[in-house]
């Protein structure tokens, strides 16, 4: 019995515990104890990994178990973390826990939508914990079935065209990632031993370059459309706009953050010859994707949209700084990871909130709504500054990061992509204060507006948890970049940097 | 010799002596107790699937003619679990009125033609398994038009049984060909003469990969599939769908992998071809299905094109995978239509929209549809997705990485489709869904062990080590 497994156990028994609830009292509550004891265990596991590191264990991967599962074929559960893991663990935890609260008032269905719920954060939990490729892809495929339920069931909008898109782009997505699995699996023991699905071990071994060129698209590719890759990121706008605000949170906070994590994990670190063959392509996709989204955002009028494509501009960034292949830039990119995650679901969860209350998304129905509601105003213009990369928030450090990194490549190819990049600090700037502009300062454009309540205390709870850490992150990012993260990214930066 | 034919032919003869008894007990019982052979049947075919379990030696008979290995032995419990899941579900149709005096009758010839895939899949030459696929085919036209007072099953029936004439006589003539290649009919001189690859055989090959595809409804082949399933009773859609389907399968893969490994070349390219063209057509037809089995016919044609992923490669690998894959296919696929067959006898509704809403007043069905078709397109925490995993394994052991792209496309294409039904049954509304189904007991336990089956047989490995272990005895 690993702590590990505690990840994907606790959810479950949430789960289980759900299914004998009686009414939807008792269903939230369940689902707030497991979220909380979930995120009680993400403290403990930083803790417990701080004590490792400090006990001056520089193994890659720590606390690391193998549980057999296909012995004949050598498919194992195996466990084990490193700081990049423990980090979105630690994400992933505060996101579904601010998501229960965001979803209080769920009274459709509660059972089922929480249980879907909790299923989808289960997925993700075991896919950061496992190191084992196939393991991986098994909880990446579990967070399928919930995802279609939750949007099409409890969506709002064209909820079915949204939800079929989704699933069906994030499918053709495994499509190309099992392809790329099954050929590292066959070329995983080059000397003729044990095939197997272990990154540790597939690490150990080069795999032909020729090989490499092959499978690494459809892995770059596959993780690349959950983590927006221009131009497979059309799922995301109507996937976000349509889900009910918990999901939404999730989905941009968190699962885009595991095709990201994917890119790096797997296509990357395995694969790192081919990184270099292909990456300048994978690159200008991701600066497109980048300017793109931004712009996407300035032209939409509907506050789910507007976050949507800017998570399709962040998302990029992130594989942006990944592709640059040097500490500063990567270390910005994980950091952006996390501080995007908390940051996008501050947005979903206020829009949600708002949303509940005007039931309008459009921002030129409504307007002066900080005096209304001065909570949750003051809330969306925080998220807002952390958004455009204000300094003393987490967006401003990460980004900063990403583009001094990406600026310490002195060819011309890498300037002119840097710079098309950092445009986009601008252009997010645009949207963010125009945004904030229209709907919260000016006059109150509708009167039923004036009797609209501020937040309730499950809403106070779940804004206040995520606008901690935004600040949290902010104040501190040392802690995250190099505390918790510190040489998690050297095994990867070594492979990427040897044949360089 | 006459205790090791016992011995060895033991499961064959005990489903016989099943089919037998059967026909003895409906001969001399009153009317009144005529629904009670059936409890008798299903008593003892689960002990004959238990006993199927045993371990236990092979042996060939007859000289060469029959023969019989631990993973022969499996292949028949994988179909005997199926055929028992079947008679489940057959429980309360054979109930209906203008069935029960005839319901006993239907056990035995069930029973027959799975004796006849016994046959097919422990044949040691040409004449068993010709012997044995006519034994399983003949009679399966009669299953096909049971309800002969319906048109469309009659129609069904006369159609399968004109298919079924036409894909024989393809076989037959295959068959004839290779022994005037070889110059006999049984394997192993197959084996050892047959090693250069001539155009004779390559004609041979092509009639009998053919008729075989027939019968396994591989596209361009499969113009008889959806209006047979269509028209014949439910029980015996589903009986073709899994059980019969099965069985060829099997059959195809001991054929190529045991006697025809040195023409790998010749049949290699045939199989993936006839694979991706399988999985499109059946997937893209499936799209347009308003029917629930015309559905379900579609959707089993494209899953029969996956298994053929595991065939490509003479490897044990892929004699594991199929029969992984059949299994799991078997307890999917039967989940899928027990619960089309508790809706199809409590309102006689059979198409997809009368699926709207059907998760408000039944909820348990519904989540057991969903379960089945999840697990049919290959989605975790369910058994599909291993098994699908498994097969692209093998396929991409063989090197065939842009066949799984291919596959893995289509599997996206399918849970397209397969989402339309839990779409309909969890998002459409509808003011007037389908009333609270109480289906009969047998029916339930049916469902009930599918759904034990679709959790557990995937994500715990044990099954898997099993047939693992069983076919390295081959």
């Amino acid at each position: 019995m690993s702590f590990l497994l505690l990840f994907v156990i606790v959810p479950l028994l949430t789960v289980i515990a759900i299914l004998f609830s009686k009414d939807i009292k008792q269903t939230r509550w369940i689902a707030a104890i497991g979220m909380s004891v979930q995120l009680l265990l993400s403290a403990a596991l930083i803790l417990m990994y701080l004590k490792i590191r400090a006990a001056g264990i520089t193994d890659d991967f720590v606390m690391v178990k193998n549980l057999v599962w296909f012995p004949s074929l050598n498919f194992n559960l195996t466990l084990g973390v490193d700081g990049i893991s423990v980090s979105l663990i630690a994400l992933t935890s505060i996101v579904i826990f601010a998501g229960v609260f965001a979803s209080w008032q769920m009274e459709n269905l509660h059972r089922e939508f929480f249980i879907s719920l909790i299923v989808l954060a289960t997925g993700v939990f075991g896919f950061f914990i496992t190191i084992d490729l196939f393991a991986m892809f098994v909880f990446y495929e579990l967070a399928v079935i919930p995802m279609y339920l939750l949007i099409g069931i409890w969506g709002t909008g064209p909820k079915e065209y949204s939800a079929m898109k989704l699933t069906l782009m994030l499918m053709a997505g495994s499509a190309l990632i099992i392809v790329g699995l099954l050929g590292i699996y066959f070329h995983s023991a080059p000397d003729g031993g044990l095939l197997t699905m272990n990154l540790l071990e597939i690490s150990r071994h080069k795999i032909p370059e020729n090989v490499q060129n092959f499978l690494f698209p459809f892995l770059f590719v596959g993780f690349g459309i959950l983590g927006a890759l221009f131009p497979l990121h059309t799922w995301s706008p109507d996937g976000h706009a349509s889900a009910p605000t918990a999901v939404s949170m999730l989905h941009a906070g968190v699962l885009m953050k595991l095709g990201s994590y994917g890119v790096f994990r797997i296509a990357l670190f395995l694969l790192p010859e081919a990184a270099h063959n292909q990456g300048s392509l994978f690159l200008i996709l991701a600066t497109i994707g980048i300017v793109y989204g931004a712009l996407g955002a300035i032209m939409q009028k509907d506050l789910k949209y507007i976050n949507a494509y800017s998570s399709v501009s962040h998302c990029a960034l992130i594989l942006f700084g990944l592709l640059m292949f040097n500490r500063s830039a990567m270390d910005g990119a994980i950091l952006q990871m996390i501080s995007h995650g908390i940051m996008t679901a501050l947005f979903f969860a206020l829009i949600g909130m708002i949303y509940g209350r005007t039931h309008t998304r459009m921002i030129n129905e409504m307007g002066g709504l900080l005096k209304v509601m001065p909570l949750l105003g003051a809330a969306y213009i925080i998220g807002g500054l952390a958004s455009l990369g204000l300094p003393g928030f987490s967006g401003f450090v990460a980004e900063m990061m990403v583009f001094f990194g990406a600026f310490t490549h002195a060819d011309t190819f890498h300037r002119v992509v840097t710079v098309l990049a950092a445009s986009s600090i601008v252009i997010t700037a645009v949207y963010i204060l125009r945004v904030v502009g229209v709907f919260l300062m000016g006059p109150i454009k509708d009167e039923h507006h004036l009797h609209l309540t501020d937040a309730s205390w499950w809403e106070k709870l779940s804004v206040g948890t995520l606008l901690l850490f935004i600040t949290l992150i902010g104040v501190f990012p040392h802690f995250v970049t190099e505390t918790l993260i510190g040489n998690s990214l050297a095994p990867a930066l070594e492979r990427l940097m040897s044949n360089f | 010799m006459t205790y090791s034919i016992i011995s060895i032919m033991r499961q064959e003869l005990g489903l016989v002596v099943i089919a037998l008894l059967v026909l003895f007990f409906d001969l001399v019982v009153n009317e009144k107790n005529k629904q009670k052979v059936f409890l008798i049947a299903l008593a003892l075919f689960g002990l004959h699937t238990l006993a199927g379990f045993f371990p236990f030696e092979g042996g060939n008979l007859f000289g060469g003619m029959y023969s019989t290995q631990p993973v022969h032995i499996l292949m028949k419990n994988v179909l005997n679990i199926g055929v028992f899941l079947v008679l489940l579900m057959s429980a309360s149709w054979l109930k209906t009125p203008q069935i029960a005096n005839k319901s006993n009758e239907f056990l035995m010839i069930l029973l027959t033609t799975l004796s006849g895939m016994y046959f097919m899949i422990s044949a040691g030459d040409f004449l068993m398994f010709y012997i044995g696929l006519e034994i399983a085919s003949i009679p399966m036209a009669i299953l096909a038009a049971y309800e002969k007072f319906k048109s469309r099953s009659e129609e069904a029936g006369i159609k399968f049984l004109l298919n079924s004439a036409l894909s024989t006589g393809f076989l037959l003539f295959g068959l004839s060909l290779f022994y005037a290649a070889a110059g006999s009919i049984y394997f192993d001189d197959l084996t050892r003469t047959l090693s250069q690859p001539s155009p004779l055989v390559a004609l041979a090959l092509t009639f009998l990969l053919s008729g075989l595809a027939f019968k396994l409804s591989l596209v361009p082949f499969h113009f008889w599939t959806a209006d047979v399933y269509e028209g014949s009773p439910m029980v015996v859609t589903s009986y073709f769908s899994v059980i019969s389907k099965g069985a060829v399968a099997f059959v195809l893969g001991i054929l190529l992998f045991k006697v025809f490994p040195v023409f790998e070349g010749l049949w290699q390219n045939v199989i993936y071809t006839l694979a991706v063209a399988t999985m499109f057509l059946g997937n893209l037809f499936a799209i347009r299905q308003k029917n629930i089995k015309r559905f379900l016919a579609f959707s089993s044609i494209a899953q029969a094109g996956f298994i053929l992923l595991g065939l490509l490669h003479t490897d044990n690998l892929g004699i594991i995978v199929i029969i992984y894959f059949v299994l799991i296919y078997i307890l999917s696929n039967l989940a899928a239509f027990g619960v089309a067959q508790a809706v199809y006898a409590a309102s006689g509704k059979e198409n997809i929209e009368d699926y709207n809403g059907f998760y408000k007043t039944n909820p348990r069905l519904a989540l057991i549809m969903m379960l089945a078709l999840f697990s049919l397109s290959g989605i975790p925490p369910v058994a599909g997705f291993f098994s699908k995993f498994f097969l692209f394994t093998a396929a991409a052991k063989a090197g065939y990485y842009w066949l799984v792209f291919i596959a893995v496309v289509n599997t996206t294409i399918a849970l397209y489709y397969y989402l339309l039904v839990v779409k309909a049954m969890f998002i459409n509304p509808n003011p007037e869904p389908l009333p609270t189904i109480r289906s009969d007991k047998y029916l339930r336990s049916a469902l009930f062990i599918t759904v034990i089956g679709i959790f557990l047989t995937g994500i715990l490995s044990p099954v898997f080590e099993y047939i693992q272990a069983m076919v390295d005895k081959f």
